[in-house]
C-alpha cells in the first residue's frame, strides 16, 4: 500500500502549525453579541425569583433570556431527556446555568450578570452516591429507578454462585476510581448565527455535530433542515464535547431573537462545571478461580456518582462492566451496577467510557490472583485469553484478538520475565491489559440508518471531494478518511478536497465518540471510493482497450497492472468517465452488522470488533515520601493495521500521558463545607493550575509497538488506537506500585500521603493496602437472566420484562410563580 | 476568558514618582511589577484597585550591584536573579529558589519584588467571584454585596479552613523569601516619607491577611544579601506536584557556615509554605557549635517540622505534607554537610 501505513504529514498539520485553523473561538462575525451564562451559587435549591430587569437596562445589553425561555428538555440520550438550556425551577449543582446575557461585549454581559438577582430555596445537598442511597428525599430528578438512583442493573450471565462456590480460591476487592475532567485545551466555543434567509447555523465546538442537531431542533421547536450545525476543528474532546450544551442552545435561541450572531466561548472553570467526564466509581469485585489462576466466574458490583444529570449515564452504567469479557475468558459473570444522582457537574464519557474503573478493578486484582497463586502475572494473563472469533459470556462477538502478541512485546521489551519481583527495593514493574470497543454496535437513539456516509464527487480537475459528517476533534479523521479514499484511488492525500463535520453539506456521521471513527468512516469511505475506481476503471478501460479489472491506480495514474507504463493521469480518466457518465459521484455507507446480544442493556458492549492494549509500567517510588516517579512505559496495541504511524504513535502517547494522569493525580474533587454552617459543595480545583494533570515535563519515555492483526470488519484491517491505550495505565502502575514496595493502593489517583500510609501500615505488621474498605448495600433489581453461550444461551434473557423499567424524565414545569 | 476590571495604569517615571503616586492613590492605589500575580488575583477580583502604578520598567529597580555584598533590584526578573553568576556562586540557595518559581515565561516577567509581596495563598480564596460566592465568601476577601440569599454564616466573618478561628491562614507561597531570609538579606522600604531597612524576617508577619508589617505605600526597591562567605553553604528544596510550574507546598531553606573542624558556626533553616510566613526555624541556632552528624540532623528535623502547621488549603495531603517536611530539612542539611566535605 502506498498510503495507508506510511507514515505522513496529516492533512490539517500546515494549518494548525500556521495558526490557522479556525477554531470555534475564532470564528467572528459582523454585528456579532456575546453571551455570558449565570450560574447556580448553590448546589440545589428551588427557584423562586429572577428579577433581571437591572440586568435588562444595563448597558450593551440585548437579551436576557431564563428557564422560561426554554421550555422544552433535551438530552444525549432519549432515555434521559433531563435538560434544560436554562434551569427551570431548580439548580442541580453549582455551576448550572441559570439566566444568560447578551450583550454587545463579553465585558457588558459579565457586568450585567452580577445585576442579576436569583431568589433561592435551599434544598438538601446531595454530595455522595452513599448520601444519594440514604436519600429519598428531596429528589434532585424526578425519575430514575430509585429516589436519586438514576439506573440499577443487574445481569446474570449464568450462575455465579455454585461456580465460585466451587472454585479454588475466590478473590473480593473493593476499589475506587475517581473522576477526572477531559482537559482539552480549547474549552467550549459556539457562534450562532442567521443566514440570509433567516436559517439558523451554529459554529461549535462539538464531536457529535449530528446529535447536537437533532437536540437543537428539539430544544429549539425548529425543524432540523432549518438548522446548520459546523463542527469546527477541536482542541481535543475526548468525550467531553459530546453531549449538546446549554451555551450551544443559548446562543443558538438568542441568535434566533436578536437577529444577530451570537458567541458563547466557556472560561475554563465553565468547563469544570460543563464537564461530563470519568465517573467517580466505586467497585466490589468478586473472582472464583483455580489453583491455577484460571477464572470460573467474577462477580462485580460498581456504584457511579454520576452527578446532577443523565448525559450519557445510561451508557456509562452498563459501560462499567460490560468490557469484561472481551480480554480473558469469563465463564459465569454477574455484573450490578447503579449510578446515583449527586449535586455536581454530570459525568459522562471521557476516553475509555466506563471502562477504565472496572478495568483497573480486573487488573490489579488478576495481579493479587498471580503473587497469591505464586504465578507470574504475564502468564496468568496468557494462559486464559477470550479466543479470537469467539462470543463471551455477555453475548459480545470478539473477532481478531492480537493480545497475545502485545503481551509477548512488552514483556519482551521491558525484560519483564529477567526484571520483575528483581529489582531493588523501591523500582518495580507492573502489568495491565485491556481491551476496547471499535465503534459502539448501536446509535444513541434507536434508528436503522448507516451510522457513517460518505459521499464523493470528481469532476474533469481531477478534484475529489470528499463529504462526510465526521469531526476532526484532533485525533486525526481527516487524514484517516484522505488517506483512505486516495489509498482506493491511487492518490495523494494533499489531492483530496475534505468537507467534514457540516450538517447541510455532508452525510450523516454519528460523531468522533465511542472510537468508532476510522472503523465506520473508513468502510464507508472505502465503499465510495470503489465504487468511483469502478466507473473510472471501466472509462479508463475502454480507452486503453482493457477489461477494467486489468485497470489498477497509483501514483495519480491509471494503467494497466499487466503493463504499467500503458495508462494515462487519474485526471484524465475522470474526464473518460465524465464523458461516458455526465456528472460524477458516489457514496458509501456503514452500518455495524447486528449484535448477538439481544437481552434488554445488551446494546451497550458490542462492537465490530475489538483493540486489545498489554502495558509494562516501571516505576520508582521513594519509601520515605511515597512519592511515585514512572520511568518508562511499554505499550503493545493490537490495532489491527495502522492507517498513519504519526497519528496512531501519538493517539498511544496521548493514552499513556491521560492514563498517567488519572493514576496519580487529576481529581474532579470536590468541597463540602461543614454541613452545621453550609450547605456549600463546591468544584474543589476548578483551574488548569490547581486542577493537577502530568505536563509534558512529567511524561515519561513511552516505547510502543503496533501489532498488525488486519481485522477483516475494519478498513484494511484497521482497529481503534483512540481510547483503548490508556485503559492499562493505572491498573500497570498500581501494580508497578506493589513491585517496587510491596504495598497496594486500590485507589486512584495513587498518591504519595497513599503509599507513604500503606508503607506505614505495612510496616506495623498490617496488611499494607489502602483503599475503600466497604460497598454499600443497593437495592439491586432482580437480575436479568442470560444463559451464556455455552451454557444453551441464544443471546436473549429468559426473564424479559413485559416492558420498559424507563420512566421517562417528568419535568419541574417550573416557571410557576417565576418572576422573570 | 475572565476579564480584569477596569483600573487605571500609572506608568512610574521613578521610584519617588511611584512612591507619591501611591501615597496618593491612597488604599485604591496597588503597585504592579510583572503582574505575574496580581494580574490574576484581579481576574478572580481578589483585589481590585482602580489605579495601578507600573515600576517593573524602571531602571533604577533592574540593576544587580556590588556593594557590601550583592544588591539586587526589585524589579530585577527571577530568571536573571536565577542566572546571575555571583548568585550562583555563593548564594546558590537562592539561585535555586528563583529558579524553580513557575515555569521559565513566568520567570522572564515575573520580578523578585513582587515574589516576596506575593500574597498568601489558600484554595478557598485564588479562586473567582462566583465561585468565592459558592462558599459565601472568607475573611481574606469579603463578597462585595456582602453574601447573598443562603443560610451559611456571612464571609467576612470566617475561615473555612479553620472555622473557628478568628484569623486567616492563607500559606505564604513565595519560593525566594525563605531561601533570602535563610542567606540573611535584608530589604530597603521606600516610601514618600522616606526609606528604611529590615531583615527580610521581619516583612512578613503570621496572619493570612495582614502577611506583610510594611505599610501599603512602601516599595521594595533592593534586597541586600551579606558579603559572600567562603564557609557559607546554602540549599533550597522545594515540594510540589509538578517540577514543570507548581507553586511549593513546601519549602525548605538552608544556609550554614561551617567552622573549626566541620562545626557549625552560623545556622538559618526558614521553612516555606507551611504557615502565613517563611518560619525562621528557632532550633536553627541551637546548631552552632555542633557537626551535623545523623542524630543531630534528625533532632533538628524532628524540631523542624514541629514549625511546619500545614493546612487544607494547598496542594497534597497535610498530613503527609507534615512527615515530609521532616524529610525535606534532613535531607538539605545532609546536602549541606556534603557539600562542605567535597570542597
Ligand atoms: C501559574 C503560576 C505559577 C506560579 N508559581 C509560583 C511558584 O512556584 N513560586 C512562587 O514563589 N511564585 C509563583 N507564582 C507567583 C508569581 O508569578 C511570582 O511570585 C512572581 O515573582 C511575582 O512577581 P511579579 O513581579 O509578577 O509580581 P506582581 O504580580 O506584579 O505583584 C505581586 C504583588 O507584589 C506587589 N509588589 C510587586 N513589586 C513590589 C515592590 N517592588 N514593592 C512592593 N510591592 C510590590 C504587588 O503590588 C502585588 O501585590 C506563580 C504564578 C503563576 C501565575
Ligand atoms: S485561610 Fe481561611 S480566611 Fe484565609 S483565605 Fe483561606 S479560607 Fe479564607
Amino acid at each position: 500500500m502506498k498510503v495507508v501505513g506510511q507514515a505522513r504529514r496529516r492533512v490539517d498539520a500546515r494549518a494548525k502549525v500556521t495558526g490557522q485553523t479556525r477554531f470555534a473561538d475564532d470564528v467572528v462575525l459582523p454585528r456579532m453579541l456575546y453571551g455570558k451564562l449565570l450560574r447556580s451559587a448553590h448546589p440545589h435549591a428551588l427557584i423562586v425569583e429572577i428579577a433581571a430587569s437591572a440586568a435588562r437596562a444595563a448597558p450593551g445589553v440585548h437579551l436576557v433570556l431564563t428557564g422560561a425561555d426554554f421550555p422544552t428538555a433535551y438530552g444525549i440520550m432519549p432515555v434521559s431527556q433531563d435538560e434544560h438550556a436554562l434551569c427551570r425551577g431548580k439548580v442541580r449543582y453549582v455551576g448550572d446555568p441559570v439566566a444568560a446575557v447578551i450583550a454587545a461585549s463579553e465585558r457588558e454581559a459579565a457586568d450585567a450578570l452580577a445585576l442579576i438577582r436569583v431568589t433561592y430555596e435551599p434544598l438538601a445537598t446531595i454530595a455522595s452516591p452513599e448520601e444519594a442511597l440514604r436519600t429519598a428525599e428531596p429528589r434532585i430528578q424526578d425519575y430514575g429507578e430509585g429516589p436519586n438512583l438514576h439506573r440499577l442493573a443487574h445481569f446474570a450471565f449464568g450462575d455465579v454462585e455454585p461456580a465460585l462456590a466451587g472454585a479454588d480460591q475466590v478473590f473480593e476487592d473493593v476499589f475506587f476510581y475517581q473522576g477526572s475532567t477531559h482537559l482539552s485545551l480549547e474549552q467550549h466555543a459556539t457562534v450562532a448565527a442567521l443566514d440570509a434567509d433567516g436559517r439558523l447555523t451554529l459554529w461549535s465546538s462539538t464531536q457529535t455535530p449530528h446529535y447536537l442537531h437533532r437536540e437543537l431542533a428539539r430544544a429549539l421547536d425548529m425543524p432540523a433542515h432549518h438548522i446548520r450545525v459546523i463542527a469546527t476543528p477541536n482542541g481535543g474532546g475526548f468525550g467531553g464535547k459530546s453531549d449538546p450544551f446549554n451555551h450551544e442552545i443559548v446562543a443558538a435561541k438568542a441568535a434566533l431573537v436578536t437577529g444577530r450572531p451570537v458567541k458563547i466561548t466557556l472560561t475554563r472553570e465553565e468547563v469544570f462545571y460543563a464537564h461530563r467526564g470519568r465517573h467517580p466509581v466505586l467497585m466490589r469485585l468478586k473472582t472464583g478461580v483455580r489453583q491455577d489462576g484460571t477464572i470460573v466466574a467474577m462477580d462485580l458490583e460498581t456504584l457511579l456518582d454520576g452527578g446532577a444529570y443523565g448525559s450519557y449515564g445510561p451508557a456509562s452504567t452498563l459501560y462499567t462492566g460490560q468490557l469484561q469479557t472481551v480480554t480473558y475468558h469469563v465463564p459465569r459473570y454477574r455484573f450490578r451496577a447503579c449510578r446515583a444522582f449527586t449535586n455536581k457537574p454530570p459525568c459522562g464519557p471521557k476516553r475509555g467510557h466506563g471502562t477504565p474503573q472496572p478495568r483497573f478493578a480486573q487488573e490489579v486484582q488478576l495481579d493479587k490472583i498471580a503473587v497469591a497463586l505464586g504465578r507470574d502475572p504475564a502468564d496468568l494473563r496468557l494462559q486464559q485469553l477470550a479466543p479470537a472469533n469467539s462470543v463471551t459470556a455477555n453475548w459480545l462477538t470478539i473477532g481478531s484478538m492480537g493480545l497475545k502478541p502485545c503481551i509477548e512485546r512488552v514483556v519482551q521489551g521491558s525484560a519483564w520475565r529477567e526484571r520483575r519481583g528483581q529489582l531493588p527495593f523501591g523500582r518495580g514493574l507492573g502489568m495491565a491489559c485491556s481491551s476496547y470497543l471499535c465503534g459502539a454496535g448501536l446509535p444513541i437513539y434507536w434508528n436503522e440508518m448507516p451510522h457513517s456516509g460518505v459521499q464523493l464527487q470528481l469532476d474533469r480537475s481531477g478534484r475529489v471531494t470528499v463529504f462526510c459528517g465526521a469531526t476532526e476533534i484532533g485525533q486525526g479523521s481527516d487524514d484517516v478518511l484522505a488517506a483512505i479514499i486516495a489509498e482506493v484511488l491511487g492518490l495523494e492525500t494533499t489531492d483530496i478536497k475534505l468537507v467534514t463535520g457540516d450538517t447541510d453539506l455532508t452525510p450523516v456521521d454519528l460523531g468522533s465518540y465511542s472510537s468508532r471513527v476510522t472503523l465506520m468512516m473508513g468502510n464507508a469511505a472505502i465503499q465510495a471510493a470503489e465504487r468511483a475506481k469502478a466507473i473510472l476503471s471501466a472509462s479508463a478501460g475502454q480507452k486503453l482497450g482493457l477489461p477494467a479489472e486489468r485497470v489498477a491506480f497509483a501514483d495519480r495514474r491509471v494503467f494497466d497492472v499487466e503493463n504499467p507504463s500503458a495508462g494515462m493521469a487519474f485526471q484524465e480518466a475522470v474526464v473518460a468517465a465524465e464523458v461516458e457518465h455526465g456528472t460524477l459521484g458516489t457514496t458509501g455507507s456503514y452500518r455495524p452488522p447486528r449484535s448477538a446480544a439481544r437481552y434488554r442493556g445488551g446494546g451497550v458492549g458490542p462492537s465490530v470488533a475489538y483493540s486489545y492494549t498489554a502495558a509494562v509500567v516501571e516505576v520508582e517510588v521513594d519509601p520515605a515520601t511515597g512519592w511515585v516517579r514512572v520511568s518508562k512505559v511499554w505499550i503493545g496495541h493490537d490495532i489491527g493495521r495502522v492507517i498513519n504511524p504519526v497519528l496512531a504513535r501519538g493517539q498511544v502517547e496521548g493514552g499513556v500521558y491521560m492514563g498517567l494522569g488519572e493514576a496519580l493525580m487529576e481529581e474532579q474533587a470536590f468541597r463540602r463545607l461543614p454541613p452545621r454552617l453550609s450547605s456549600a459543595l463546591v468544584h474543589k480545583i476548578p483551574s488548569m493550575l490547581e486542577y493537577k494533570s502530568p505536563t509534558a515535563l512529567e511524561m515519561p519515555e513511552v516505547v510502543t509497538y503496533f501489532i498488525e492483526d488486519p481485522d477483516p470488519s475494519g478498513p484494511f484491517g484497521a482497529k481503534e488506537v483512540g481510547q483503548g491505550p490508556l485503559l492499562p495505565i493505572a491498573p500497570a502502575v498500581a501494580n508497578a506500585v506493589f513491585d517496587a514496595v510491596g504495598v497496594r493502593v486500590d485507589q486512584v489517583p495513587i498518591t504519595p500521603d497513599l503509599v507513604l500510609a500503606a508503607l506505614g501500615a505495612k510496616a506495623k505488621g498490617k496488611s499494607g493496602r489502602v483503599g475503600p474498605e466497604a460497598f454499600p448495600a443497593v437495592p439491586w433489581p432482580e437480575a436479568l437472566v442470560v444463559p451464556p453461550p455455552w451454557e444453551g444461551g441464544n443471546g436473549k434473557a429468559i426473564n424479559e420484562p413485559a416492558k420498559s423499567r424507563d420512566a421517562l424524565p417528568t419535568h419541574h414545569s417550573g416557571t410557576a410563580g417565576v418572576k422573570v | 476568558m475572565m476579564r480584569a476590571p477596569d483600573f487605571r495604569y500609572h506608568a512610574a517615571r521613578s521610584v519617588k514618582d511611584a512612591a507619591r503616586a501611591l501615597k496618593d492613590g491612597g488604599p485604591d492605589a496597588m503597585l504592579i511589577a510583572g503582574g505575574t500575580d496580581l494580574v490574576p488575583n484581579l481576574k478572580r477580583r481578589q483585589q481590585t484597585p482602580a489605579l495601578l502604578i507600573g515600576i517593573r520598567h524602571l531602571r533604577e529597580l533592574r540593576r544587580i550591584r556590588n556593594g557590601k555584598g550583592l544588591m539586587i533590584g526589585g524589579a530585577v526578573r527571577l530568571s536573571e536573579v536565577a542566572a546571575d553568576r555571583k548568585v550562583l556562586r555563593h548564594y546558590p540557595a537562592l539561585a535555586r529558589a528563583a529558579g524553580l518559581v513557575a515555569t521559565p515565561q513566568i520567570r522572564n516577567m515575573g520580578t523578585l519584588g513582587g515574589n516576596l509581596c506575593l500574597d498568601t495563598r489558600c484554595t478557598y480564596y485564588n479562586q473567582s467571584y462566583e465561585w468565592r460566592q459558592a462558599i459565601n465568601f472568607c475573611m481574606k476577601a469579603p463578597g462585595a454585596t456582602g453574601g447573598h440569599a443562603c443560610a451559611t454564616p456571612t464571609g467576612d466573618a470566617i475561615c473555612w479552613v479553620a472555622t473557628s478561628s478568628p484569623r486567616c491562614w492563607a500559606v505564604s507561597s513565595t519560593d525566594t523569601a525563605p531561601a533570602l531570609i535563610a542567606l540573611g538579606a535584608r530589604v530597603t522600604l521606600v516610601s514618600s516619607d522616606g526609606e528604611r531597612d529590615i531583615p527580610l524576617e521581619e516583612l512578613y508577619a503570621d496572619d493570612g491577611m495582614a502577611y506583610l508589617t510594611k505599610s501599603a505605600d512602601e516599595i521594595l526597591t533592593v534586597v541586600h544579601l551579606p558579603p559572600e562567605d567562603a564557609a557559607v553553604r546554602s540549599t533550597y528544596w522545594k515540594l510540589r506536584r509538578r517540577g514543570s510550574f507548581d507553586f511549593p507546598v513546601l519549602g525548605v531553606a538552608a544556609a550554614v557556615r561551617f567552622g573549626e573542624g566541620n562545626t557549625v558556626s552560623d545556622a538559618r533553616v526558614v521553612l516555606g509554605a507551611v504557615a502565613s510566613h517563611p518560619v525562621l526555624v528557632p532550633e536553627s541556632a541551637e546548631l552552632v557549635g555542633r557537626r551535623l552528624t545523623d542524630d543531630v540532623v534528625e533532632a533538628f528535623a524532628d524540631a523542624a517540622a514541629a514549625h511546619a502547621k500545614p493546612m487544607d488549603n494547598t496542594d497534597l495531603a497535610l498530613g503527609w505534607r507534615k512527615k515530609v517536611a521532616r524529610r525535606y530539612v534532613a535531607g538539605a542539611l545532609r546536602e549541606l554537610k556534603e557539600a562542605h566535605a567535597a570542597k
